[in-house]
């Protein structure tokens, strides 16, 4: 029980981060289930909207800044398929890749720019970092709320996929590419959903993970890009609820270690996990088998 | 008008080009002083030679065994410790280790050489001796690399494309807080930097270094194995129905590229003058991953001119975007940090619209450059008259 109560913080500092490394794992795993393509850019659309909050937020009211926020990042987030993804889709597998790491350099860079490579302060939200006080534990309000929000929204999500016609098309699509287009599916317009869907789930996941830190710098998307990745493939890449269960693992995992006094791993122990799951179960938890034809 | 030159004109244009090259770098160094502006191309001279090194190796892996690797900048990391911690002065361990009571390692092995070499020959022999004792903990960081790749590449190399990717860019990760850890602080300084290690001074150091060790790659691709891992790279399966053992060759072609990013990275603690792990993230494999792309994947002759030419444009020719005005007008737009976007956007269009890079999978060769400049006066004439094709210009050159 005193185990319990002096980890409590980290626990629950791991579910709030695991509910955010959820958000951005799906964009990657569906992005991953539909065009075989890791979205290094992904990571980064992430701190790009956590900037574009601390500059919005300068001069418009908070109301008005998150919703501008979102629509920012999902604007962006399909602009990127299309200039950078779309071109490439019937290049080399590897080409696609380099582009989105190009991407990846891009953006960053722009950040650069943008910041003067200074740390820019998050704006406080005042409902969302309040604090609060859980089983004797202080905590911010975002804590409690992220892994809640999560579960609607990856709820909803999955309603989506399952009951409507454009679920239905998305799940053909990741099934098999040509045969899709073949049934009369316009694959453009369900990869531009994809990437809506997910440039929208990073917008919030930004919005909730930044509140919890102090600043966003040009390379505070990489980190968090990665773990989520991880998350995807823990979970077997391609399926959703296999994500966010990888996130919450991941997120209370790490905490957990930092609680231990091992910060300095906290960020190794994912690819640790990355690796053992990967020698073990190729697939991840739901993923399906992949067997080569020659 | 069929002029072929044979093998043995080929080397001599290739040696002699090689010397005049070391000659110019040389005569320069001694000329052109050190405040003026074109002290610069020292800079990417000794930076652009070490990156050709890295990126090279790099190539090796991606382009010529088709694996996708991500792990460059850790085995860079590996490299750079090894030299760093092996070459730090007796004399200066105190203040460099000031957290961990001077650190564990207490002796410096090019001074061991530099003494000895100096109280046999006098002060030539000192510099000798310092000379050869950095070349031993070069090549010891380049054999840890290797060593370190060997028990990655043992889980690892059984992935496929993008999970490699990720695994290895997860080891790099790895290893990089590994050398962060206090607990080893008496070795690796924790995430304090290590610095006045022994370092070169001329120019000429790095860019002989780089090119040993990059003949040696292209003598390496040219081999049987290099014939093998290009066959992997075309057709796994075919190369395995063929009798190549494909891990063993995946391994071998794994512990080479670290072996040489290895010595690429203590090259590169040299050029810094101090180290410290916080820059070799995942970044830094990023931008040599897109030195190969635009040299062209499978040249290396292509990652070469790459990474020259990236070097100089990051570190020099793109400069003027940063200093607020061009062509004496003044742009509010151009402060610090925007040369790197324009730089990342040519990036972008060369990886979107020029995928085969510059070089494409071709390498330079003697012929080719002779052939284009014998055609180049009837290109040119040729310029203008768009209903001629190609084909008939080369036809008229014949």
């Amino acid at each position: 029980m005193n185990f319990m109560v002096e980890n409590l913080p980290y626990l629950l500092a791991g579910i709030s981060v695991g509910g955010q490394y959820a958000l951005i794992a799906i964009g990657y795993t569906m992005v991953y289930g539909i065009l075989r393509l890791i979205n290094f850019a992904h990571g980064d659309m992430f701190m790009v909207a956590g900037l574009m909050m601390v500059y919005l937020a300068a001069d418009l009211p908070l109301y008005l800044s998150v919703p501008v926020v979102i629509i920012l990042t999902v604007f962006l987030g399909v602009m990127i398929e299309k200039v950078a993804y779309r071109p490439l889709r019937t290049a080399p597998r590897m080409s696609i890749m380099i582009s989105a790491i190009g991407v990846s350099y891009l953006l960053q860079n722009a950040a650069l720019y943008a910041t003067g490579g200074l740390t820019q302060t998050y704006p406080d939200i005042p409902w969302l970092s309040q604090t609060v006080e859980i089983f004797g534990a202080n905590t911010k309000m975002v804590t409690v709320i992220t892994p809640v929000l999560t579960l609607i929204l990856v709820i909803g999500l999955v309603m989506l996929i399952k009951h409507t016609k454009i679920g239905m098309a998305m799940r053909a699509v990741s099934r098999d590419f040509e045969t899709s287009q073949l049934m009369g599916i316009d694959i453009n317009r369900i990869i531009t959903v994809t990437f809506i869907i997910g440039s929208f789930l990073a917008a919030i996941g930004s919005v909730l993970y930044f509140t919890n830190y102090t600043g966003v710098m040009p390379t505070s998307g990489a980190m968090p890009g990665l773990k989520a990745f991880v998350a995807a493939v823990f979970g077997g890449i391609g399926s959703i609820p296999g994500a966010v269960i990888g996130a919450f693992v991941i997120g209370i995992c790490e905490n957990i270690i930092k609680g231990l006094g091992w910060t300095t791993f906290s960020n190794a122990f994912t690819f640790v996990l990355l690796i053992v799951i990967l020698m073990v179960k190729p697939t991840g938890l739901f993923g399906e088998k992949n067997i080569d034809k020659v | 008008m069929n002029r072929e030159i044979s093998k043995k004109q080929r080397n001599i244009l290739t040696a002699s080009a090689c010397l005049i090259v070391l000659l110019l770098v040389y005569l320069g160094n001694m000329l052109i002083p050190p405040t003026s502006g074109m002290s610069m191309m020292f800079t990417v001279l000794e930076k652009g030679a070490i990156y050709a090194l890295v990126a090279v190796s790099m190539n090796l892996l991606n382009g010529f065994t088709g694996l996708f690797s991500l792990g460059q900048a850790g085995f860079m990391l590996i490299g750079a410790y090894t030299y760093a911690v092996l070459s730090i002065p007796a004399a200066s361990r105190d203040s460099v280790y000031q957290y961990f009571d001077g650190g564990l390692i207490k002796f410096s092995i090019p001074e061991i050489f530099s003494n000895a070499l100096g109280s046999m020959l006098g002060e030539t022999g000192a510099v000798i001796g310092e000379y050869i004792g950095m070349l031993i903990p070069m090549i010891l960081a380049g054999i840890l690399a290797a060593i370190v790749a060997f028990l990655i590449g043992i889980p690892v190399l059984r992935l496929k494309s993008d999970y490699l990717a990720i695994a290895t860019l997860g080891f790099a990760e790895i290893l990089r807080a590994f050398f962060q850890w206090n607990a080893l602080g008496s070795i690796t300084n924790g995430s304090n930097i290590l610095r006045s290690f022994s370092t070169y001074s001329t120019p000429l150091f790095p860019v002989i270094i780089s090119g040993i060790c990059i003949v040696f790659i292209i003598l390496l691709i040219n081999s049987s194995y290099g014939r093998a891992f290009k066959a992997i790279r075309d057709d796994e399966i075919a190369a395995e129905a063929m009798g190549v053992n494909l891990f063993r060759h995946k391994q071998w072609s794994f512990v080479i590229s670290s072996f040489f990013a290895g010595i690429g990275g203590a090259l590169l603690a040299m050029f810094q003058n101090s180290i410290a792990s916080t820059p070799f993230t995942s970044n830094m494999t990023y931008e040599l991953l897109l030195i190969v792309v635009i040299g062209g994947i499978g040249s290396v002759t292509g990652s070469i001119i790459g990474s020259f030419l990236f070097v100089a444009c990051s570190e020099w020719w793109l400069r003027f975007l940063d200093a607020g005005s061009f062509l004496g007008m003044d742009f509010a737009f151009m402060r610090p940090g925007f040369r790197k976007v324009v730089f990342a956007v040519i990036i972008m269009l060369i990886v979107l619209f020029y995928r085969q890079g510059i070089m494409g999978t071709k390498e330079f060769s003697w012929n080719g450059f002779i052939v284009f400049f014998r055609n180049l006066p009837l290109k040119i004439k040729n310029l203008g008259k768009k209903h001629k094709k190609n084909t008939d210009i080369e036809k008229e050159a014949r």
